[in-house]
């Protein structure tokens, strides 16, 4: 890390403790704040579920009154945003966090401290919105937001200010954390990891990085502009300054519709990962899967505008964003073959992981079809707004990305925790996960279709949606049960599961060539990296020989050093008290409280310099490199 | 201990990177991108605006281009220093990195100056950020930029005060090479903010 600071002492010492809450709080281990990520974004995901499941209940019936219109309001704007910011694309960014280093063969992050600050960002800003429902009401406004249901005067209550600076605040962490993945992904590479060696998660991931430091900026500032018109009278949204609604709309979904590739993205390189390995063969078409990546990576900043068909674009507009949307399939749908030509002939070993990558193909190509479907702008002017673009989006984003991290979990857990989870179990929860999902979303689109709207309380008797909404609400019992299940599976295999050794799936990556949990170094020695699929061709050497490697093999193999020797980063308090200082601002800013704000910038300030004049802390390693024996550890206080 | 000091030399090698930008540089580069994307949503927002206010005062009623010239000037002027400064930095020339950087402050400061005069000057002539849509997205991008700028100085006053405190060498010109990277960017926004926000009304 930094020579300056390496070479002089630190006018801080850093925390050294290992255990407690203290060092979980502390920590720059990747592999710990990977696993403080999946666990925080789990139970956001149970939040965000007894949400879903309230709005269900209340849709089951019609006429029902189980809850006010006020109150449902607050549900599905809880819903949306819980589910998009605070539980899937955090999943992604957990698994990223474990799992892109280990891939590339880095020991960590290239900035440990940022990482750090970037969890506790998303941790507390998320804490922070639902704080809301505590302090005055939740925001009541869509996940969408549109203004001028945002103003002031439409919407005089704190919920839309939790909403605002609540997410303003979790967009800091995102971005950092994107950041970080970048120059790892550039600069961590272990030797002879090749851009076309990694894993093509790691490629996924360090798309999403992209797609999320290009992103993210646009909503930051609608955000922030919501925020000065309410609570410093600004008039960006104030229809009677000449404020245009449509603003927002156009910065929401410059941001909005690259979200949906920021969510599905990670979930493409996870299937990537689980079908080569229990079909026993090479991904098939690797440069075409990442090629194909960047391509919707690029055109996923060109659609915006599908999602606003329906506000008058005019016709050329309109065209020209339905075809782009078009586009966009080409790239989607050469994945998924190349996804079935990889499993064409394989060795199928049906585990979990498998079934849920299975139940994704299916359920991500229904939703992809829709997907087509309301891009043709004369048909989402019919079903804008209706249960068809409901059932649209959670089968790319429930059945899409939330499927897959399921079986991440069943596939990579083993290697987290050093136990594999039950299969029987595992599958018990699948088949009433995935079932459960049709059931509460197939019928959806037939709603959308006989025209139900999105985001009302209750519909009236008769009218041809009893059945659908009852069918729907049943699904969601059924899916709620395989949720139970599957948290039953984790805990069980957590606490009672068999030891899953090194390499339990004969595995391809690099994650499988180190112990299962890893130690903070990740590798005692990081293997050679010939070929892509590096584990794979050291367990089958005849694969590089006479294969379609071009590399001089002996060249790349030869090792002239005898040690290693490399640094690990010494835990911190200051990305935690920093990402606090800003939350503090937030309150402050949300109350009108200017001392508290003035306190918080005040602090935030202070952290911000005592992170960088800390000490360098960690310990020194240095390993020789035949046998992977650590020859000594040093203190770097 | 001692078997790591008879393995001295594997310590000092600098650690293994797969590309040959510094870790901290390449941050900066990539943070900067984002960046773009940030003020390009305000520079977006004050142009889809423009016209469109319905009360004045109105850019034309208030811009002193004269005087916005000087304070870009200043600004322009702060990264020739900042140039030659990060030059002696590479050197080993600490007293004149110091001087220069200290330059690099006095002339930020000023054009912090001349924005506190410009944003009073514009509320005694009734521009506030709630009068019109000009107001609300003129001081939010240039008020984003003028804390840019302020950030910016307090980085590099850090920069030298940490030069007495800790021995600083060309070593570290990479931290001062970032500073300046942001520094420079910063400026090349005011140069297309100066051209899209003031200067485009009077052509």
């Amino acid at each position: 890390m930094a020579s300056a600071s390496a070479s002089a002492p630190g006018l801080l010492g850093r925390p050294t403790g290992t255990r407690g809450i203290s060092s979980w709080i502390t920590t720059v281990d990747h592999k710990r704040l990977g696993i403080l990520y999946l666990v925080t974004s789990f139970i956001f995901l149970l939040a965000g579920s007894i949400e879903a499941g309230l709005i269900r209940a209340q849709l089951a019936l019609p006429e029902q009154q189980l809850v006010s219109p006020d109150f449902f309001n607050q549900l599905f704007t809880m819903h949306g945003l819980t589910m998009v910011f605070l539980a899937i694309m955090p999943m992604g960014i957990g698994l990223a966090n474990y799992f892109v280093p280990l891939g590339i063969g880095a020991r960590d992050l290239a900035f440990p401290r940022l990482n750090s600050f970037g969890y506790w960002i998303y941790a507390l800003s998320g804490i922070m919105i639902y704080t809301s429902i505590f302090l005055g009401g939740a925001p009541d406004v869509g996940w969408v937001a549109y203004a001028p249901l945002t103003s002031l005067s439409a919407n005089p209550g704190n919920g839309v200010d939790f909403y605002m600076i609540g997410l303003a605040i979790n967009g800091i962490g995102t971005l950092v954390t994107a950041m970080n993945l970048i120059v790892t992904i550039v600069n961590f590479r272990a030797p002879g990891m090749t851009y076309m060696r990694m894993p093509l998660f790691a490629w996924m991931m360090f798309i999403t990085s992209f797609l999320i430091i290009f992103a993210f900026p646009p909503l930051t500032i609608a955000l922030v502009q919501i925020v000065f018109d309410r609570s410093f009278n600004f008039v960006f949204y104030v229809t009677q300054a000449g404020g245009m609604p449509i603003l927002w709309q156009h910065l929401f979904w410059i941001f909005g519709h690259p979200e949906v590739y920021i969510i599905i993205l990670p979930a493409f390189g996870v299937i990537s990962e689980i079908i080569p390995t229990f079909s026993r063969k090479p991904l098939f078409g690797y440069p075409i899967m990442v090629l194909s990546g960047i391509f919707i990576g690029f055109m996923g900043f060109a659609v915006w505008s599908h999602h606003m068909f329906t506000t008058g674009l005019g016709p050329v507009a309109n065209a020209v964003f339905s075809i782009t949307s078009f586009i966009i399939g080409i790239p989607t749908g050469i994945k998924v073959f190349n996804w079935i030509a990889t499993l064409w002939g394989g060795h199928i070993r049906f585990t979990v992981s498998l079934m849920y990558a299975i139940a994704f193909l299916v359920t991500f190509v229904l939703g992809g079809i829709t997907g087509i479907m309301v891009a043709v702008a004369p048909f989402d002017q019919q079903v804008h707004d209706t249960y068809f673009v409901v059932a649209h989006f959670h089968y790319v984003m429930g059945g899409g990305a939330l499927l897959t991290f399921l079986g991440a979990a069943h596939y990579w857990i083993p290697k987290m925790s050093g136990r594999m989870l039950s299969e029987r179990l595992g599958k018990w929860a699948f088949w009433f996960l995935v079932p459960g999902f049709h059931i509460i979303f197939f019928p959806q689109h037939l709603m959308g279709l006989v025209g139900m709207p999105r985001r009302i309380q209750t519909y009236e008797a008769n009218i041809g949606l009893d059945f659908f909404n009852l069918a729907s609400s049943i699904g969601a019992g059924v899916m709620g049960i395989g949720l139970v299940l599957f948290l039953i599976t984790l805990v069980q295999g957590l606490l009672r599961g068999k030891p899953a050794g090194d390499d339990p799936w004969d595995g391809r990556t690099l994650e499988w060539a180190t112990t299962s949990p890893p130690p903070a170094y990740g590798f005692h020695v990081v293997p050679k990296i010939l070929d892509r699929d590096p584990l794979w061709v050291l367990k089958h050497p005849e694969m590089l020989e006479g294969g379609h490697y071009q590399g001089d093999l002996a060249a790349e193999a030869a090792d002239d050093e005898e040690f290693e020797s490399f640094h690990m980063p010494g835990a911190s308090w200051m990305p935690f008290m920093t990402a606090l200082s800003i939350v503090m601002g937030g309150y402050g800013v949300l109350y009108q409280n200017w001392f508290l704000a003035l306190l918080a910038l005040a602090l935030l300030i202070f952290f911000v310099f005592a992170w960088a004049f800390e000490g360098l802390g960690g310990e020194h390693y240095t390993v020789r490199k035949a046998t992977g024996e650590i020859v000594s550890v040093e203190g770097g206080h | 201990m001692s078997q790591a000091t008879a393995l001295g030399h594997a310590e000092h090698k600098p650690p293994y990177r797969s590309s040959k930008l510094p870790d901290v540089k390449l941050l900066m580069w990539v943070f900067l991108a984002s960046d773009c994307m940030m003020f390009g949503a305000m520079i977006g927002t004050y142009l889809v605006y423009k016209g469109r206010s319905l009360v004045g005062p109105y850019p034309l009623d208030l811009f002193d281009i004269p005087l916005t010239t000087v304070s870009t000037f200043v600004l322009l002027m702060s990264s020739f220093l900042m140039v030659l400064a990060l030059d002696a930095l590479r050197k080993d020339k600490i007293s004149q990195f110091r001087l220069w950087t200290t330059g690099v402050i006095v002339f930020g400061t000023i054009f912090l100056g001349f924005q506190v005069f410009e944003f009073s000057h514009f509320m005694e002539l009734g521009l506030y950020q709630k009068t019109n849509l000009f107001g609300s997205s003129f001081y939010m991008l240039t008020g984003t930029h003028g804390i840019h700028v302020a950030v910016g100085v307090l980085w590099l006053i850090a920069l030298v005060v940490a030069s007495y405190i800790r021995p600083t060498a060309s070593k570290d010109a990479v931290y001062l090479d970032i500073a300046a990277l942001y520094w420079h960017f910063v400026d090349i926004v005011w140069i297309v903010i100066f051209t899209v926000v003031y200067l485009v009304d009077f052509v």
